[in-house]
């Protein structure tokens, strides 16, 4: 049987720190882009979860 | 008693037959385990000689025999339980999952095909005992026939229309035509999707169709059969090509995206209309009176 969190906010990558508050989620502040996608991509994989995008400069990874 | 022993020896044939043409291993992957099979025919077997000494029970009379018989026919109500149990201990370990609405279509048939064959049996030494073994073989004939007929369900190309449709994104969304599948956040990823990514429509022909397209054990099932030929490049834990139906909930027609190994688009909207239509899952609001009234 499956325990893990699933459709939670694992984890959130940003490169723009004013858009994020403190609230529980760890936040992981990138210096541009490129780093905010391989970021993404290293920690969808180890977490097993899928990196969404919202459009915002903000990326987080999710499991479902 | 020469009469009672080929009654009963062409009943056991024409209900082994029966099982054996009904044990079909499918591109559905079932079952497709040699012991499965063997499980199934010997099932079948048995079956095949309870429906063939029922008659010369009777006739001898033998009625502690009839009664033994009525025991030994519930024994196929497990058979149900042993598929089901079996379909959903293996259901754990799959990355695209069949669902319990199938697992549970799945598990009455073979059920239902036992009891198809205890007729079969029945009717063929009946015959026999009665009126002679050339119309044994008639009777045989029919009612294997019938049994074909009977398994034989309805298709998703008989109550939808499967079309081609176009993957692209609006933003991060992922989109097949006007339905959202889902949210990609990679730019690699959206790469990878618009390259390989295939999109199909299924549009239902009327209400009682949207109905069925509607039940998640649908959509599972028509997911699972698809991508058990044509393969998906969804691993654990990298579900981000994860092939998945959506339906369109202002026109009802679903949305079917893929990332599959074999990358042929028309056989993936074959494969979608030979989808089984699921017993649980059809939708009948069309025989009901308020539904074709709404419907109007």
């Amino acid at each position: 049987m499956d325990t893990s969190i699933s459709n939670h906010i694992l984890v959130i990558v940003t490169t723009d720190a004013t858009k994020v508050l403190p609230g529980g989620c760890p936040v992981i502040l990138a210096v541009d882009q490129e780093e905010q996608e391989k970021t993404s991509l290293l920690l969808a994989r180890i977490l097993g979860g899928i990196v969404h995008d919202l459009e915002n400069g903000l990326y987080f990874i999710c499991r479902h | 008693m020469e009469k009672y022993g080929l009654a009963i020896l062409l009943g056991i044939v024409a209900g082994f037959l029966a099982r054996w043409l009904m044990l079909r291993s499918d591109y559905r992957h079932y079952p497709t385990y040699p012991h499965g099979q063997l499980t199934h025919l010997a099932l079948g077997f048995i079956a095949a000689g309870l429906g063939a000494v029922a008659i010369p029970a009777i006739a001898k009379p033998d009625y502690v025999a009839v009664t033994f018989l009525v025991l030994a026919a519930e024994q196929f109500r497990d058979v149900r339980n042993m598929e089901r149990e079996s379909l959903n201990h293996l259901e754990e370990t799959k990355i695209i999952r069949r669902g319990s609405d199938y697992i549970e279509g799945i598990a009455q048939v073979f059920e239902a095909r036992n009891y198809l064959v205890i007729m079969t049996a029945l009717f063929t030494s009946g015959a026999t005992y009665w009126l002679g073994w050339e119309y044994a073989v008639v009777a045989a004939t029919v009612s294997i026939a019938f049994s074909l007929l009977l398994m034989s369900g309805s298709y998703i190309g008989n109550i939808a229309e499967v079309v081609a449709g176009e993957v692209h994104f609006e933003g991060s969304l992922l989109k097949v035509n006007d339905v959202v599948i889902m949210n990609v956040g990679l730019p690699q990823t959206r790469k990878k999707i618009l390259e390989e990514g295939m999109g199909v429509l299924i549009k239902p022909k009327d209400d009682d169709a949207r109905l069925t397209l509607d039940a998640p054990g649908q959509r599972m099932a028509i997911v699972h059969d698809v991508v058990s030929i044509l393969g998906s490049k969804v691993d654990i834990n990298e579900t981000e090509l994860m092939p998945v139906a959506r339906k369109n909930p202002d026109k009802g027609y679903l949305a079917f995206f893929l990332v599959a190994n074999e990358t042929d688009l028309d056989y993936f909207m074959e494969i979608i209309r030979k989808v089984p239509v699921l017993e649980s899952a059809r939708g009948t609001t069309l025989k009901s009176y308020f539904g074709r009234k709404a419907a109007d």
